[in-house]
């Protein structure tokens, strides 16, 4: 189980970078894998597997309806469209699209979140994507995956493409260090335990696992044994695992690079208040928009420091 | 000390061209220098709206920096909001905000945001930054000034690839069915979008004839001569029954050669080579109109 973590965390690593680079290892094993993007493929980097495959790849211009639409389209024709552009475009302006032809007419596209949570932190509130985790779960038939670090994105995105249906696939902008080894092999739908304990559990998902293996050590100082699992799949969820970690460690803190309204936290709320209501704390932004600045000083603004989650921790355990 | 202002009437003198001229300049320097410290914004649309954004905000806008909601007042949506340096610049020179705050751009606590925010930033109408709102919120406000029975006029400026989104050609409907005609877009046509060329990313030509045939009255000029911008203002002002599009033919990155039409510099920063020879060529700029 330990062996999934480095012991020594590798160098920061572009997560938009990693994506392109795993969108052109793809196309060499998916034929039928075609790209589309809203001219911004030198933010999100599919322009990189324009590069290799410019007849499998349509830049449609800034126009993110058309561009889900005529990935339905594609899909219709028996191609696996992977459509990219901003997270929070796909969540807002193209979302009936979405919601009509992914969700409700079952069209296998898959849609390449960019710049999601504060990671386009410069550009400020209407560039960040705080509640599109909440928008796309919500949708029925809706597959939902957020990867950790830059290995987590080669890894998921060939199970992404190989996935039937849709998938709203998360991506971070930047740097983030590189927590995993090999050995760690996600599968869609199977949360991971990461570090084991029984005081308490910390639930987690994308940029934000890095941050709450840090708050396990620090708690670990501490004489806190905190279990981390990691849910890379929103939905479906790992219900198993989540009630799980409950029944073991009686408290659980979530904690997600989003609003806590209707994310990670919504999640498994909504599953632990029917079967096993522990108490439970959320780290994530507190229903508000954050604002411009340094992505890593805008996440300890906005609440997802790790002193946030040890706080959470035994604020959690306090109420057991 | 905001600058000088010559006040919408007052006649369109040499001088004044030229001292216009030369703010737009200024300005593209005050941006740059935005740009280059905190290493992020975006210069190319910003230096390609300079001289658009100098003649209304120094001589055609009725706007009032001591009372930025002053009811009467023109309202300018800057629906490219990705190019709020220039905007936030202006702002700042024409007395609605302290010029100290353009410095903090796009940092933690900063009163100026990535893209132009209300409620923190005085003069600013609505939020900008996922393109495509302002033609139809400038259609809504155009509606609200006639049943207020108000002689305010609403300006929204458009680039040239934000017009790629299908809102944008919803509001024209909607404008040219109600025939707004004190709405008036400027359309920032430089050529260039985030990836390319629009002639390689989406082709938009022929552009007078989409928005003629749309039912608009189009105007065509050299968007960096302001003369020709301060009289296409006032030539739309006494068009009735049409809402009007004023076409500036512009160049993405004017004023500094090696950003001039690549879109390279739509959105990245310079280094500190390429910050210095910047402002080299802008400071001519500024030394050939002063004299
Ligand atoms: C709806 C939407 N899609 C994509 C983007 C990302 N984006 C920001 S600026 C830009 C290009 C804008 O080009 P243009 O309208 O020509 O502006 P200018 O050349 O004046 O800078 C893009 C694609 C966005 N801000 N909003
Ligand atoms: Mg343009």
């Amino acid at each position: 189980m330990a062996e999934l973590i480095r012991e020594t965390w590798g160098d920061p690593l572009s997560m938009r970078k990693a994506y392109g680079e795993a969108l052109v290892e793809l196309g060499k094993t998916h034929p039928q894998v075609v790209v589309l993007s809203a001219d911004v493929s030198n933010s999100d980097h599919s322009g990189m597997f324009e590069a290799v495959y410019p007849e499998r790849f349509f830049n449609v211009g800034i126009a993110e309806p058309a561009l889900v639409d005529v990935a339905v389209g594609l899909a219709n024709g028996g191609y696996i469209p992977i459509a990219n552009t901003f997270s929070f475009l796909f969540a807002t302006r193209a979302l009936e699209q979405v919601r009509t032809h992914l969700c409700y007419g079952q069209q296998n596209v898959k849609l390449a979140g960019a710049y999601s949570g504060l990671s386009d932190s410069f550009d400020g509130p209407t560039h960040q994507s705080i509640s599109d985790i909440a928008t796309m779960r919500a949708l029925p038939n809706m597959t939902v995956v957020v990867p950790a670090d830059p290995l987590a994105v080669k890894k998921l995105l060939s199970r992404v493409a190989d996935w039937q249906g849709p998938v709203f696939f998360r991506l971070c902008r930047n740097e983030v260090p590189q927590i995993f080894t090999d050995a760690y092999a996600p599968e869609i739908g199977k949360g991971v335990v990461l570090c084991d304990g029984a005081d308490m559990a910390i639930i987690c998902c994308g940029v934000m696992v890095a941050r709450s293996l840090l708050a396990a050590k620090q708690l670990a100082a501490q004489n806190i044994r905190a279990r981390v699992a990691e849910l890379h799949t929103l939905k479906p969820l790992d219900t198993e695992l989540v009630l799980r970690c409950a029944r073991e460690t009686r408290a659980i803190v979530t904690v997600e690079e989003h609003s806590i309204l209707g994310g990670l936290g919504g999640a498994i709320a909504e599953t632990l208040v029917t079967s096993d209501p522990v108490p439970m704390e959320r780290v994530g932004l507190a229903d508000t928009f954050a604002e411009s600045g340094p992505y890593a000083e805008l996440l300890d603004k906005y609440g997802l420091s790790v002193s946030d989650i040890v706080n959470a921790a035994k604020r959690a355990m306090a109420r057991k | 000390m905001a600058m000088r202002v010559y006040p919408y009437g007052t006649k369109h003198a040499p001088e004044m061209i030229a001292d216009l001229s030369r703010r737009a300049y200024e300005f593209r320097i005050q941006v740059l220098q935005m740009v280059y410290a905190h290493q992020t914004g975006h210069l190319g649309g910003a230096f390609s709206s300079a001289e658009i954004l100098t003649a209304l905000y120094f001589h055609h806008l009725r706007v009032n920096p001591a009372d930025p909601n002053w009811h009467d007042r023109d309202r300018l949506v800057f629906s490219k909001g990705h190019a709020c340096a220039m905007l936030y610049t202006c702002l700042a020179q024409r007395g609605f905000f302290p010029v100290e705050w353009l410095m903090t751009f796009r940092e933690l606590n900063s009163h100026l945001q990535g893209h132009p925010e209300r409620q923190k930033t005085p003069g600013i109408e609505v939020p900008a930054g996922p393109l495509g709102h302002g033609l139809a919120i400038g259609a809504g406000m155009a509606l609200a000034a006639r049943l207020a029975k108000s002689k305010r006029r609403v300006y929204a400026i458009l680039g040239d690839g934000e017009i790629n989104a299908g809102v944008i050609w919803e509001g024209a409907l909607v404008a040219a069915k109600f025939q707004l005609d004190n709405l008036k877009v400027i359309l920032d046509y430089n050529g260039v979008q985030q990836t390319g060329t629009t002639t390689k990313v989406m082709p938009t030509e022929p552009i007078a004839d989409k928005w003629r045939a749309f039912g608009w009255h189009v105007v065509e000029i050299h968007g960096h001569n302001v003369a020709e911008i301060l009289d296409a203002l006032d030539h739309a002002d006494e068009i009735h029954g049409k809402p009007v599009i004023i076409v500036a033919r512009t160049t993405k990155g004017k004023g500094v050669s090696f950003m001039e039409n690549d879109h390279y510099w739509h959105g990245s920063p310079p280094n500190e080579k390429q910050f210095q020879a910047a402002l080299g060529e802008l400071q001519e700029a500024v030394a050939r109109w002063q004299n």
